[in-house]
């Protein structure tokens, strides 16, 4: 095989947002946005046990980097100038868009990025059915490869 | 046993021998993975032993600890308990030949059964001799995560029999592709692939392994040159040449010089050719850039692509003007990377500074890493702040514009090019 043909790094890091509410992106599915107040209980562990199997399945296939959930609420903070306190707005639970938690996977295209993605986004949701919730996907930058001549 | 207090160098001295082992045992008939392990379990035993005594012979101690830790392990596997001790109770043969060795491990572990990703982090493993910990440090990955990585590509191969040395082609793949890799975490990558090619050339007898060597060289001398010391991007035509390494260039040189000498041209040789161009020369405008067209010929030959195409594209704009090298680029599909960035540079040196300076800023934002971004940005930057300067402002393209080379009579060759090998054009 070519040399020019093939990628020029090995692997690529990639950010997973799973979102609470999205005011950007594609509507939801209809009927896949029930919150989770609304399921029964054992549809809730359910899920939850899900995304733990998902990335200990990602830690096994050596693609895990990193995950957390992160709490609905959320504020804007900007600089206010020297001296002065820092301005602080929000949150807006209901207007903004709010990321419910995020995962970073280590792997070797967009499509296998892609694949991980449509995995999770299959996590069960009332009744045990998929949710189907769109999940965002973002590239790092990389490193700049040595040769490039 | 010779009593040694501390452990000054054991560390060092541990990842020499560990690869050493590997390849006793492997060479042994062993099974490459469990030998793998079992030589991970002597070297932590030699860690932890050593400091207090030190033996004699390091590397017949840690032969004889893992040998037994890989029988202990096969007898508790029972399935291939017999033929494994059979293999066990053999004598080596003869004293340990390290080279063949390297060839002998690398080529398990560039098995082209692998992804691009296991093999590399199995070959730094199990051929560099570095740790699980020190690999996901250089690739910014948890531990747990990397360890994982191994586990699976030494599943992969384990049970793939190899009674003799692989394809030399899918070694010299994975280890171009770890020298590209360069400095990521807090491990030079870059200097270790030198480290293993140099091994593996020694070890064999391809010509093309030579070339490897000599284009990671011709680009390593490079190094302290290619960034500036807050980080930001530094091309080639802008880069301090003092600051290059003129003995590594000395030596990648001889080594290509002795390759293309045996006349089994490749396209490591090549690549490696131009490289040594752009390194003989003193300045970007005193590049044979005649020369490296016709390299670039050779290459497009030996191994066709896109990116070939692109960097052609982008030397025959530097050898027969800036016109020439947009017509050589139309034969460049759109979606290659960096594509937009060769054609803002050459309308740049065409002089069509709006068209420039759109393109730059097309490059910057599809550039995969954010050196390259703000590289592409400042260009654009830079081309929008002294638009209509009519040559007077320094380091503008007008005033920086190359003599153009005549075009297509037979180059003069640099000293970098031997005159047996003339590169032919068809």
């Amino acid at each position: 095989m070519a040399v020019s043909e093939t990628k020029e790094t090995v692997m690529a890091k990639y950010l997973l947002l799973k979102h609470y509410r999205r005011t950007t992106g594609p509507a939801n599915l209809p009927g896949t946005d029930v919150p989770m107040d609304q399921w029964a209980p054992e549809e809730i562990n359910a899920h939850i046990v899900f995304m733990q199997d998902w990335a200990a399945e990602m830690a096994e296939r050596g693609e895990y980097v990193d995950g957390q959930a992160l709490e609905p609420r959320g504020t804007f903070v900007r600089y206010d100038g020297e001296g002065k306190p820092p301005v602080t707005d929000g949150p807006f639970p209901e207007t903004k868009e709010l990321i419910a938690g995020w995962m970073i996977i280590d792997v070797e295209s967009d499509e296998r990025a892609y694949e991980a993605a449509a995995s999770l986004s299959a996590a069960p949701g009332q009744g045990g059915r998929p949710i189907h919730e769109w999940i965002e996907v973002r590239p790092f930058y990389g490193e700049p490869p040595v040769v490039t001549e | 046993m010779t009593t040694v207090p501390g452990s000054d160098g054991l560390e060092d001295l541990l990842r020499e021998l560990g690869p050493q082992v590997l390849g006793v045992l492997v060479r042994r008939g062993s099974d490459f993975a469990a030998a793998e392990d079992a030589v991970q379990e002597a070297l932590v035993e030699a860690f932890r032993r050593w400091p207090e005594a030190r033996p004699d012979d390091p590397r017949a101690w840690l032969v004889t600890v893992a040998g037994r830790k890989l029988v202990d392990e096969i007898r508790s596997s029972t399935a291939r308990q017999r033929r494994e001790e059979r293999l066990h109770r053999e004598p080596e043969q003869g004293p340990t030949e390290q080279a063949d060795d390297t060839l002998l491990l690398l080529s398990r572990c560039c098995h082209p059964a692998l992804s691009p990703a296991s093999a590399v982090a199995l070959t730094l493993r199990a051929v560099g001799g570095l740790t699980t910990a020190q690999i996901a440090q250089a690739f910014l990955v948890p531990e747990a995560t990397m360890a994982q990585r191994i586990s699976r590509a030494k599943r992969t191969v384990s049970g793939e029999r190899f009674d003799r040395p692989g394809d030399v082609t899918a070694v010299l793949r994975v280890l171009y592709l770890v020298f590209n890799e360069g400095f990521t975490g807090s491990v030079d990558l870059a200097a270790e692939a030198i480290r293993l090619t140099r091994q593996l050339s020694a070890a064999t007898d391809d010509p093309e392994v030579e070339g490897l060597l000599a284009l990671m060289l011709l680009h390593h001398a490079r190094r302290h040159a290619r960034r500036t010391p807050e980080g930001a991007v530094v091309p080639l035509a802008a880069q301090d040449r003092s600051r290059w390494d003129t003995a590594m260039i000395a030596e990648g040189v001889d080594v290509l010089q002795s390759a293309l000498a045996r006349d089994r041209l490749g396209e490591y040789q090549a690549q490696a050719a131009i490289a040594a161009l752009h390194d003989d020369a003193a300045s970007a405008e005193e590049t044979d850039w005649v020369q490296v067209v016709e390299w670039y010929d050779e290459l497009v030959r030996l191994a066709p692509g896109q990116p070939v195409l692109l960097n052609r594209a982008v030397a025959v704009g530097q050898a027969d003007g800036a016109l020439a090298g947009l017509r050589a680029l139309e034969q460049v599909d759109a979606g290659v990377p960096r594509r937009d960035a060769a054609a803002a540079w050459l309308h740049e040196q065409a002089g069509d500074l709006d068209e420039a300076a759109r393109l730059y800023a097309v490059a910057a934002a599809k550039a995969d890493n954010v050196a390259e971004r703000d590289h592409l940005n400042r260009q654009a930057a830079r081309i929008r702040d002294r638009r209509g300067c009519r040559g007077r402002c320094r380091g503008c393209w007008r005033a920086r514009r190359t003599r153009r080379r005549p075009t297509r009579p037979r180059p003069a060759r640099t000293r970098a090019m031997p005159p047996s090998r003339a590169p032919r054009r068809r």
